[in-house]
This record gives C-alpha cells, sequence and structure tokens, in this order.
C-alpha cells in the first residue's frame, strides 16, 4: 500500500494523506489503475467505439431523470396519464426531465444497435470476448424488459393497446397460456394491478439487473481487453515494460476522446429533445396522449421503433395447426439466435477489413434488412409490407443460420500482427 | 367478464391486418399556425373560452399559467377569460354536467387539452372548416372530417353555410352511392372566408400551445443549448487532438 501511495499520490499533503487512509481499507487508486488510468486500451478505435462509453452515459441519463419523474409520477390507473401532464406543465422543468427521459428510451436503443453492429463489423464477439458479448445480449434483453414495463407507465392509450398485444403474445402457448398471462397482469385485463408492477419492474427490478449486467460487461472487458478496428490482439505485442505497444492508457487518451464523442451525441440528442421530441410519433406517439381506454383501439397499433424489426417478424410467420404460437416462438428464437453468435461465426479472422466478400456482403444485406423489418412492424399488416416482411424474416434468419457455413468458405485477407491507425 | 377472448381477436387482427379503421380519406388542411405569436395565442384565447369552453374542458390547463404563459395580468385574466366563478388556480373546466351532455350529444364533448397532440393541429384546423349543412342530422349539421359528429355548427354563423356536393357513383352492388366530393359556400356569415381561417388559425394555435404550454420555450432555449453544446464540442474536439499529438 505505501508503495502505491507514494506512486500516485506523490506529496504528504492532507489530500495525499485522506487518499493513503482510503487506500489502507479500500482498493480505491487500484481500481482507478486498472480500469482506467492503467487499462491499456488498442490505440486505432474508429467512430464505431464511441457507442459503448455513450451508452453508459445514457444508461445514468435514463436513471436520472428517471429517479426525478418518479418523485411526481402516480402509478395508478385513475392517475398516472394525468401525473405524466402534471410533470409536463405544473412541475418546474418538468417537460425537461421527460423529454430527456422519453428521447433517452429511443437514443438508448440507437446507440445499443450501433454498438452491436460494430461488434459484427469487427468480431468483437469472438474467443475470447464470447462472455462480454454473451453479458451485452443480456442487457440488450433487459433493456427490452425495461423499456416496454416503462412505455405502460404514461397510460395512454398506445401505452395500453402496446402492453395488451404484447402480454396476449404469452397467451398463445398451449394449456399454460391463459394461465400465464393472467399471472403476468395479475388481473384478467391490463388494469391498475397491472400497472403497479410495471411500475415496480420499471423502476427497481430492471434498472437493478441492468446495472449488474453493465458492470459485469465491463469487468469481462478489462479482463480480455478491447478489441480493435483490426481484430488482432494487442497483449500478443508487448514492450520491454511489459505494456502493450498499441496500446494506450484509457485515461487520458479515451476520456478526452470519449468526451468529444459524447458532446457530438449531445449536439444531436439536445436537437431532438428541445425541437423535435415527438419525433414525428416516432418517439413519442400520437394516440399516447390520450388516456387508456379499454373501449376505444387506436387506429393501428404498432409499437415504439426500436420493437418493430422484431414485431414484423412476429407477424411474418402465419397462423399454422390453428394457433399464432409459431410467431412468437419465431420472435423468441430470432432475440435468443444472437447469444449463439460468437460459435456461429467460424471465419479465421474477426475484422471486416480481412473478410472475404461473402460476409461484407452478408453483413450489409443484414442491416438493411433489419431496418426494412423495423419499417416494415411500423406498417399496418398489408401489402406489400407482409410479403417484405416474410423476405426480410428470412434473410435475418439465413444470415444467423447460415454463418457456419459462409464465414467458413469466405476468403480472408492475412490479418497484420500489429494495428494499422 | 374475461377480457381473453377479446384480446385473442386483437391479437389476431393485428396478424392478419384487419385493424385498420376506415378513413374518410377527407384531405387535411394546413393549419400554419404560429405557437410562438403571443397576439394570435391571445386572440385564440378568447375565441376558445367564448365559443369552445361552454362544452369543451382543458382539464390540464390552469387559467393563472394562461396569463403567466400569454402575458395577460391577473385583471385582464379575470374580465377577458374568467366567466364563472373560479379562482385563478383552477383548471379550466367546462361547467356543462358529463352525463347530461351525454345525454344531450350523444357523446360527452371531449377534453381538449391535449387535442392537438393526439389529432395534430391540421385535423383540428380542418375539423373546424368542414361543418355542412345536413338536415338528417338532429344538430342540422355533419362534418366531412368526422362524418356524424356529435357537435353542433357552432361557427355557422361566422363562417357561413357550408353545403355538401355529392356525386353519384355505383357501389359495390352496382346501386349507386352517393359520396361527399365538395363543399360549396351557402348563406355568407359574418366573417369573409380569409377573416374566418384565421380565426379558426388562432383557435388551434391556441390550442397547440395549451397542449403544450412549454413549446415556445423548448425551442427558444433550445437555440442556446444547441449553441453552448457545439461550442463544447468545439473545445473538447481541441482537447482530444492535444492529448492525441504524442499518440501515432
Amino acid at each position: 500500500m505505501a508503495e502505491s501511495k507514494s506512486a500516485t499520490t506523490p506529496g504528504t499533503g492532507r489530500l495525499a494523506r485522506f487518499g493513503a487512509w482510503i487506500d489502507e481499507r479500500f482498493p480505491m487508486t487500484k481500481m482507478w489503475k486498472e480500469h482506467v488510468s492503467e487499462y491499456y486500451a488498442p490505440k486505432n478505435f474508429n467512430f464505431w467505439y464511441y457507442f459503448g462509453s455513450i451508452a453508459l452515459f445514457v444508461f445514468v441519463l435514463q436513471i436520472v431523470t428517471g429517479i426525478f419523474l418518479t418523485m411526481s409520477y402516480k402509478p395508478s390507473a385513475t392517475e398516472a396519464f394525468g401525473s405524466v401532464e402534471y410533470i409536463m406543465r405544473d412541475v418546474e422543468w418538468g417537460w425537461l426531465i421527460r423529454y430527456l427521459h422519453s428521447t433517452g428510451a429511443s437514443a438508448f436503443f440507437i446507440v445499443v444497435y450501433l454498438h452491436m453492429f460494430r461488434a459484427l463489423l469487427y468480431g468483437s464477439h469472438r474467443k475470447p470476448r464470447e462472455l462480454l458479448w454473451i453479458f451485452g445480449v443480456l442487457i440488450y434483453l433487459a433493456l427490452m424488459a425495461e423499456a416496454f414495463f416503462g412505455y405502460l407507465l404514461p397510460w395512454g392509450n398506445m401505452s395500453y393497446w402496446g402492453a395488451q398485444v404484447i402480454v396476449s403474445l404469452f397467451g398463445t402457448f398451449p394449456l399454460i397460456g391463459d394461465a400465464l398471462i393472467e399471472w403476468i397482469r395479475g388481473d384478467y385485463f391490463i388494469s391498475d394491478i397491472t400497472l403497479n408492477r410495471f411500475f415496480a419492474l420499471h423502476v427497481v427490478a430492471l434498472p437493478l439487473a441492468l446495472l449488474f449486467l453493465v458492470v459485469a460487461h465491463i469487468l469481462a472487458l478489462h479482463e480480455v481487453g478491447s478489441n480493435n478496428p483490426d481484430g488482432v490482439e494487442i497483449k500478443k505485442h508487448k514492450g520491454a515494460d511489459g505494456l502493450p505497444l498499441d496500446g494506450i492508457p484509457f485515461h487520458p487518451y479515451y476520456t478526452v476522446k470519449d468526451l468529444y464523442g459524447l458532446s457530438v451525441f449531445l449536439v444531436l440528442f439536445a436537437a431532438v429533445v428541445f425541437f423535435a421530441p415527438e419525433m414525428g410519433g416516432l418517439f413519442l406517439e400520437q394516440p399516447n396522449f390520450e388516456p387508456a381506454n379499454p373501449l376505444l383501439t387506436p387506429k393501428h397499433i404498432a409499437p415504439v421503433w426500436y420493437f418493430t424489426p422484431y414485431y414484423a417478424i412476429l407477424r411474418a410467420v402465419p397462423a399454422f395447426l390453428n394457433t399464432q404460437v409459431w410467431g412468437v416462438l419465431v420472435l423468441f428464437a430470432a432475440v435468443l439466435l444472437l447469444f449463439f453468435v460468437p460459435w456461429l461465426d467460424r471465419s479465421p479472422v474477426k475484422s471486416i477489413r480481412y473478410r472475404g466478400p461473402i460476409y461484407k456482403t452478408a453483413l450489409m444485406v443484414f442491416a438493411a434488412d433489419f431496418i426494412m423489418l423495423g419499417y416494415c412492424g411500423l406498417k399496418p399488416a398489408v401489402a406489400p409490407f407482409t410479403t417484405m416482411s416474410v423476405i426480410g424474416t428470412i434473410i435475418y434468419f439465413a444470415f444467423f443460420l447460415a454463418m457456419p457455413w459462409y464465414t467458413r468458405i469466405d476468403s480472408h485477407k492475412p490479418e497484420p500482427a500489429r494495428v494499422r491507425m | 367478464m374475461r377480457a381473453w377472448p377479446r384480446v385473442a381477436a386483437l391479437f389476431a387482427f393485428s396478424l392478419a391486418g384487419a385493424a385498420q379503421a376506415a378513413s374518410t380519406g377527407w384531405p387535411l388542411q394546413e393549419a400554419n399556425t404560429d405557437v410562438g405569436s403571443l397576439a394570435s395565442l391571445q386572440r385564440g384565447a378568447r375565441n376558445f373560452v367564448n365559443h369552445c369552453l361552454g362544452c369543451h374542458s382543458l382539464q390540464y390547463m390552469r387559467y393563472s399559467q394562461l396569463a403567466e404563459d400569454l402575458a395577460l395580468t391577473e385583471d385582464e385574466l379575470r374580465d377577458n377569460l374568467m366567466f364563472t366563478g373560479e379562482r385563478i388556480y383552477d383548471p379550466m373546466r367546462s361547467s356543462m354536467p358529463a352525463a347530461k351532455a351525454h345525454e344531450w350529444f350523444g357523446n360527452a364533448p371531449p377534453d381538449l387539452s391535449l387535442i392537438t397532440r393526439s389529432r395534430g393541429v391540421d385535423y383540428v384546423y380542418t375539423f373546424l372548416k368542414s361543418f355542412y349543412v345536413d338536415a338528417t342530422r338532429p344538430t342540422g349539421a355533419n362534418n366531412a372530417l368526422l362524418p356524424n359528429t356529435g357537435m353542433p355548427n357552432i361557427l355557422a354563423g361566422r363562417q357561413g353555410e357550408q353545403l355538401p356536393r355529392y356525386q353519384q357513383q355505383a357501389g359495390a352492388d352496382t346501386k349507386p352511392v352517393r359520396h361527399l366530393v365538395g363543399l360549396d359556400p351557402g348563406a355568407p356569415g359574418e366573417m369573409t372566408a380569409p377573416e374566418f381561417d384565421g380565426f379558426v388559425r388562432d383557435t388551434v394555435a391556441f390550442l397547440e400551445y395549451v397542449a403544450e404550454p412549454a413549446k415556445a420555450k423548448r425551442k427558444s432555449l433550445g437555440v442556446w443549448v444547441s449553441l453552448f453544446l457545439l461550442m463544447f464540442t468545439a473545445f473538447t474536439y481541441f482537447l482530444y487532438q492535444e492529448y492525441w499529438k504524442d499518440v501515432k
């Protein structure tokens, strides 16, 4: 302990002595070094590497704004809708807090989707980072649950009917279906009881789960070290001092770089919050400005945009043997497939820079397909969107299921030994 | 009653794509409101309390907030906009009893606090301009945008009458079907057409303000926030460049 004190906090001022006092009782300096000042990250991170820290920022933003919203929100079927309007009108800066939270939800998904796409670009899920990827997929799942529960809370008509449709998915399971949805809702319909339990899950259970998973995700990252756009391990080439030759300390290099990335993100984020918080009905939907009405179905029920690719997949699967359960199973399969990506990918190289034309094409087609599915999910299930959804679903599954085959036969270029800037 | 069969049916509908309700297809006209114009909002507030508040509440809008945002003194507020015995911190409620309203109109007049956010300003603007004479309706009026609305044409005196123009078309069963294709001016009202458009525009602008009182503030503040963030971005960029000079 004495050495570390003299190494990091030279001098014998009060502050240094206080730091030493803590270090003797809690590994403060050790953790700071391990995770920040002496965490060596590859020096060749590009644009795609901003989204991890931005996601962390949005997570904190959601928690902080969420705490303030909770101070004025009433989780009750008779008061919820009015309390949101109370926040928008009578609470000091309430409108800003709410728009930060509602825009933050959409921003979280945009950032997470880009972060996941980065992993597919540079093979960040490949050995030895499989567990890191799995924690990431679990975060994505928890985030979907968090967003779904949160969407009911404003108790608008789209909140109500959206929850009605999603909860009814579980009713398609044979034998247990009816009992299962009753158990989820705690009632025979979406009611005050459902709202209360969704509130509990949204503000306590899932944030806790997310926090735990985010910590696990970062610990796993710092254990194996970051991947990079070249997909080569910087730990293979160390200098005489035992530090990776292509690595630079996270602080100050990536703290300042990520701060720059974050400010660019904030410019775009603020533009939405202040000038288009509804985002043309994508982030805040028009029917949600009417209170929940069990007797009045919105003209067209669609989930919020970040769920629509999976909603399109759900609708693409026809009923068969007198049950809709197949669509639900395919929907779950579509999400669960993500867990297996590290093992589905059989390419000898990680980064798209050294992969052959097949994977490059497959990934671009997949990205376009995901966007197309999202678009179809926003639209009513009529031609041509029904056909597009079916084709989109087939491409979605083909990307993953055929991956072991096409990544093996694909050509590749030799990886460099060291990273390129 | 078990709700599950209904939910299951809904789910099946949404899968089959049958959940689309029929829409009238009546084209929306652009409201071109200016929620930043204080004069327009003040005129709209006057229009609303004189013509709408009798039946429609603004349950989330307080008089005091209105006075503050529309730059009215308490006396101006009381003299021009408050006609019943409310206190200034009360929300703007209609004094019509909901049960009676239901009896009279078949449907209680909806609260309009958020109408421009749930339907859009163009919808409300077009709705108010699309009443026409229809003797078959109990109120003597119908609406092209919202057929068979329970709302009477309370603005007829200002706008003047509008007469329906129909077109006969062969229906699916070859019987002729009458389609409403346009509205023609009938007996004139107190206002010219452009005056009436302005009257409706002000009223809709007021409702747009009511739906989100912070809207004008949000936009003006947003300019400063954006400028600050752009400057902040420039600083963080140079900081990043400075630190990264030695990374090669």
